[in-house]
């Protein structure tokens, strides 16, 4: 479903990515994983189209670079990590937003299609409540599910996480995993994630991507990805024994 | 306030209320003045004038009317109306609530381009005003364009203290410029000096039509990317992501914007901060969302600048301020407002 070839990106005169290929099929949820400055983020925006880039991203054998912006979202849908937002739009606005790329003229009705998925984004994502109140006065929690809301009513094939539950409670954390893992689960679906938590992506992620200094330094099924000396390659430490070292103390006191 | 902010369907404030008022501030306004002419009076001239029909003897001074105030008023109410449209549009586009022509330079960058025209005798044979105008627009888009690109170089986040100290910079720039032209152009004075003014004093049906063609024509194209609008407004990436064409649609607004500041600068001069404090009040109003915002500030930005043009005219009568003295008064209060109000909210 999307395969990148080769991808390169030189920013500042900087070498970001190098040579980065993979390839994510239909039904995965592919996990991009490595240290900070590894060009994770980088290689998401790449994809997404933020950034210049030399190589080959294509979906469904398509070039994403030269879809036409509509046809694109249509197809790819990104969550970022952070949002701005100066005005104040209520919840509902943000989401309804989401349906731009399946508009079909300039004065075209809001479609029974439209509504159907407004509704069930904002149902999935435990909104209903909130529909009203301005994003400036929700929690990071609701902010960042409204814009999960909206990504659900783009309706998407391909989802780009980027970090998508950095700064929230385990609570939502959990949520927005679990509903992740439900919507990749019906066909002809996708995921691609940024994911700083190796015991998340581990539990969540069918397939991983290991990065460092913007090589690609393993990929394919998780569990062959995250192995105790890829772990230690990347990161210089040794991950999974600090990790048991962590869980241990949880499995300690409830026992 | 809760019956505009309804998200679909007809809101009365926005389609019934706000057209009524712009049309009876426009009669008000009309009828004051140094000669007080009764409102009755003044709204059968007004009646009389459009449907080409002969006033009825009684009324005194229907030529103050029907020749000099009304076309004033029309043309004020359509200045104010493009402008704060233009305001609102930026402020949406560079998600920046302190973004309007007379902050970001375009408005002085436009003077510049009317300036240049007069000094240098730039005219097309046959089109009095097309010199101006053309130029007027030319450098308030090629200011627009500057600005951005050296923001954009400066801080790719396009931050509030970036843009706003710019502008700044680009202001003086401007002025300077024009100071340089006028002691080359001396003879040209006076003329000159009528566009770093702004005033509208002396319109003509002409200057209206101008202007109302430039309002159909580019503020409509702005009324139409007001989804687009939205979108940029949440943050250019989330536009990126829902599949609106940010290069394509962002020119497009900036070059409607700054043809629709080029024509009112020519007409009337800069005047200052009409665009930021119309969208500031009227967002308060109709919340952010640009299909209730943009034709709302269309009328209040109308019903702003006629009452502001109405304070010039009357406030020292029989001296008359210039327009832009009213406006940039209200303005810089409500700038420092809301740059003190996001100041505390980027540092909170």
């Amino acid at each position: 479903m999307l395969d990148v070839k080769n991808l390169s990106v030189k920013l500042g005169g900087a070498q970001i990515l190098e040579n980065v290929s993979f390839t994510a099929r239909e039904g995965e949820w592919l996990m991009i994983l490595g240290p900070n400055g590894a060009g994770k983020s980088t290689l998401v925006n790449a994809i997404s189209g933020g950034v210049p880039y030399t190589g080959e991203v294509r979906l469904d054998g398509e070039n994403v670079h030269r879809m036409k912006p509509r046809v694109r979202a249509r197809k790819l849908g990104v969550l970022s990590q952070n949002h701005h937002v100066s005005y104040a739009f209520t919840v509902e606005e943000i989401v309804r937003m989401g349906r731009y790329a399946h508009a079909r003229g300039l004065f075209s009705p809001r479609s029974g299609e439209d509504e159907a998925h407004f509704l069930d984004a904002v149902e999935k994502t435990g909104l209903s409540g909130f529909l009203n109140q301005s994003v400036l006065t929700v929690s990071g929690g609701e902010m960042q599910r409204a814009f999960l809301a909206q990504l659900l009513c783009q309706d998407p094939r391909l989802m780009l996480l980027d970090e998508p539950t950095n700064h929230l409670d385990p609570k939502y954390q959990k949520q927005i995993f679990d509903l992740v893992r439900r919507w990749v689960a019906q066909s002809g679906r996708c995921v691609v994630s940024v994911v700083h938590d190796l015991s998340l992506a581990r539990a969540y992620g069918t397939h991983a991507l290991l990065l460092k200094d913007g090589r690609v330094c393993a990929s394919g099924g998780i569990r062959a990805v995250l192995t105790d000396e890829h772990l230690r390659q990347v990161y210089d430490m040794d991950v999974s024994g600090w990790m048991r070292t962590l869980y241990e103390g949880w499995t300690e006191e409830t026992t | 306030m809760a019956a505009i902010r309804k998200r679909n369907g007809f809101s009365v404030l926005l389609w019934v209320l706000l057209p009524l008022a712009t049309l009876v501030t426009l009669t008000i306004c009309v009828s004051v003045g140094s000669v007080r002419v009764p409102l009755k009076d003044t709204f059968t001239v007004i009646l009389c004038t459009i449907f080409g029909e002969d006033v009825p003897a009684h009324i005194l001074h229907p030529a103050i009317i029907a020749r000099v105030r009304l076309p004033r008023v029309l043309c004020v109410a359509l200045v104010g109306a493009s402008l704060s449209l233009c305001g609102a549009s930026m402020q949406g586009l560079l998600k920046n609530p302190l973004a309007d022509g007379s902050t970001l330079g375009v408005s002085s960058g436009a003077s510049l381009g009317a300036v240049v025209a007069i000094a240098f005798g730039v005219s097309i044979p046959g089109l009095a005003l097309a010199g101006t105008v053309g130029m007027a627009m030319l450098f308030a888009f090629l200011s627009l364009l500057f600005i951005l690109t050296l923001a954009f170089h400066l801080d790719r986040s396009l931050s509030t203290n970036t843009i706003i100290l710019i502008g700044v910079v680009y202001s003086m720039f401007v002025s300077s410029a024009m100071s340089l032209i006028v002691t080359f152009a001396s003879d040209r004075l006076r003329q000159i000096t009528f566009w770093t003014m702004g005033s509208l004093a002396g319109s003509s049906y002409t200057n209206a039509l101008m202007l109302l063609v430039a309002f159909i024509v580019f503020g409509g194209a702005i009324l139409l990317h007001a989804g687009e609008l939205n979108a940029f407004a949440v943050g250019e990436d989330n536009a990126r992501f829902i599949g609106v064409n940010v290069r394509r649609v962002k020119l497009r607004l900036l070059v409607c914007v700054s043809a629709l500041i080029g024509v009112c600068v020519s007409i009337g001069g800069s005047i200052g901060f009409v665009g930021l404090v119309t969208p500031h009040i009227v967002r308060l109003l109709t919340g952010p969302n640009h299909k209730r915002l943009l034709p709302a500030c269309a009328f209040g930005g109308a019903i702003f600048l006629m009452l502001s043009d109405l304070v010039a005219r009357t406030l020292l009568s029989p001296l008359e301020l210039p327009i832009g003295v009213v406006t940039s008064l209200i303005g810089a209060a409500l700038f420092i407002y809301i740059f003190a109000k996001s100041g505390r909210k980027s540092r909170a």
